[in-house]
């Protein structure tokens, strides 16, 4: 019982590091790209517009959506991980300590 | 899942998703969407997923419901969890992509609205779960069977509106740069969703085996 | 199966017959339709008129809500006096039970409609009687589907806990293609311009989720009801 608590506590351990390593690197990558080219090259121009004559829409910046979206999408996920984690953790510890008990019980009689 | 295929899908999953954001950096920029569009990598993955763990949940109860495979419906809870975890990341990530492309943040249109509907039917199920008391298991399952039948009627009735979202088109016509990284990442999320699953799972079979023991005690 | 028919019919004679001897759901659902009517009236009427669509917005949320109202209440009826757990002790066939108590339900949610539907005409300046019987098709495709699945929810429901909060949260996001078709295909009806293919087209679509609901619902019934 104990031997596969930890094996299963360890496994969700790794999960969650591997999810943290993936949660950093896009933010990384995107921040470095997003600021460098916002925008990607779209044919040739025929006229330059400054961009304070856009429509509002045109002049949001994609890189701060981009990376709030992937924070979410991370942050959910690996939030909901730890928590299943946790609770198997706790589950499993409770599963052991009742077992030892039923164990003991039968010993005594 | 043995604990030895468990940690094969763990290894690979870690690989995967630690390279998906460098392949996704590397894909190109699409024309008229530009930067935002690689919200796409992330967000189409888990909107598959979601669909396909609403499909797991609704099998899942029905098999509990006529064949009574408690199995079945621990299976069909932690599809559901997931429908609803995989549904805040599509329903988050969605938003801040038309607030670019589109310049609002949300519109209704048949995709997002038959999402959210769906999500919703699942968080209902969820809510009756954890507060139907004894005896919800049945009528969570009852519910799931509804709301997976309903996936199609939400998505044609609301299908007669106008559509801005792209059609499902758009996948089966990637240009290869952003094929690679697009199908690497929807495997990472299947392999991230058949892992989870597993491990939820996992819990309410362990919660199921201590109240096993928790009778045994008492007798 | 004329057995089977029989036994609903006996079913909804009996739910019928306590509802008319105390008109209790009956009187109740009406007044809450008729506030329903008029609190929505205040947000969609500008300068004294309404906007478009409002009134077919208005007729079907009064609908849904008064028959969540009726649901609830009928099975709680049940529910207080052991009478639905006595009937599932009867050796009857359970899609029979479920149908007399769908048909029940249908009948008051109709007489509850007589009324309201005529209010919402008049106070929205609604063309009732231009096209009366597609009107009745969608009423009638409609009410059913939203009774179909709310008579099964809340006959579930009826061992639950928080079963009066419970009802409408299973309920709404389910009925969500019922409200939809109902909503839009009531307001083409009642466009300066009648709209014929999409009436056409959302009664056909009520009727196909009305067959698969009911379908789906009697053979749910059984194994959901058993304790």
């Amino acid at each position: 019982m104990t031997t596969r608590k930890t094996v299963w506590g360890r496994m969700a351990r790794v999960m969650v590091l591997a999810m943290a390593l993936g949660l950093t690197a896009p933010l990384a990558v995107v921040a470095a790209q997003g600021t460098a080219a916002s925008q990607p090259p779209a044919g040739q121009q025929q006229e330059f517009v400054p961009v304070s004559e856009l429509p509002p829409a045109e002049q949001l910046p994609a890189a701060p959506l981009l990376i709030a979206a992937y924070a979410v999408a991370w942050i959910v996920l690996l939030g909901y991980v730890w928590s299943v984690w946790r609770r198997l953790g706790k589950v499993e510890r409770e599963l052991a300590e009742v077992a030892r008990r039923i164990d003991a019980s039968q010993r005594r009689s | 899942m043995s604990n030895r295929n468990f940690y094969l899908v763990l290894a690979v999953a870690v690989v995967l998703f630690a390279l998906a954001p460098v392949l996704v950096a590397w894909a190109p920029y699409e024309a008229t969407m530009g930067l935002v569009q690689k919200i796409f990598y992330f967000h189409v993955p888990a909107a598959m997923m979601m669909f396909v763990s609403a499909f797991v949940c609704g099998i899942g109860s029905a098999l509990f419901l006529f064949k009574r495979s408690a199995r079945a419906d621990r299976l069909a809870l932690a599809a559901a969890e997931l429908v609803a975890v995989f549904g805040v990341v599509v329903l988050i990530s969605g938003p801040l992509w038309a607030r670019k492309a589109w310049g609002v943040w949300w519109v209704w249109d048949p995709r997002l609205t038959s999402t959210l509907v769906l999500w919703m039917i699942f968080l209902a199920y969820l809510l009756l779960r954890r507060y139907g008391g004894a005896g919800s298991e049945k009528l969570s399952a009852g519910v799931a069977l509804f709301g997976m039948a309903n996936v199609p009627f939400v998505y044609i009735s609301v299908d007669f509106w106008r559509s801005q979202h792209p059609t499902t088109n758009v996948v089966m016509t990637l240009v290869p740069g952003m094929r690679g990284p697009f199908w690497w990442c929807v495997a990472a999320f299947v392999l991230l969703y058949v892992l989870v699953l597993t491990l939820r799972t996992r819990l309410e079979d362990q919660r199921a085996a201590l109240e096993d023991l928790y009778l045994k005690l008492e007798d | 199966m004329t057995d089977f028919f029989r036994i609903a019919w006996l079913v909804m004679r009996k739910d019928l017959t306590i509802e008319v001897r105390s008109r209790e759901i009956l009187y109740t659902t009406l007044f809450f339709a008729m506030s329903c009517v008029l609190v929505f009236a205040f947000s969609f009427v500008k300068e004294g008129r309404a906007l478009d669509d409002a009134a077919a917005g208005i007729l079907w949320i009064a609908i849904a809500f008064s028959g969540t109202l009726a649901l609830g209440r009928t099975f709680e009826r049940e529910r207080h006096a052991e009478t639905l757990r006595a009937l599932m002790m009867a050796p009857a066939d359970r899609p029979a039970i479920y149908l007399g108590k769908l048909m029940g339900v249908l009948v008051l949610m109709a007489v509850v409609e007589l009324i309201v539907v005529p209010l919402v005409g008049v106070m929205f300046q609604a063309p009732l009687l231009a096209h009366p019987f597609q009107l009745l098709a969608l009423l009638a495709t409609g009410t059913l589907g939203f009774a179909a699945v709310g008579t099964l929810f809340a006959a579930m429901l009826g061992r639950a806990r928080s079963r009066d909060v419970l009802l409408p949260v299973l309920l709404y996001p389910i009925t969500v293609p019922v409200i939809i078709a109902g909503v839009r295909g009531t307001a083409a009806l009642f466009q300066a311009e009648v709209d014929e293919p999409m009436v056409r087209t959302w009664v056909a679509m009520l009727v196909f989720f009305d067959a698969v609901f009911v379908t789906l619902a009697l053979w749910t019934f059984e194994p959901v009801m058993t304790e």
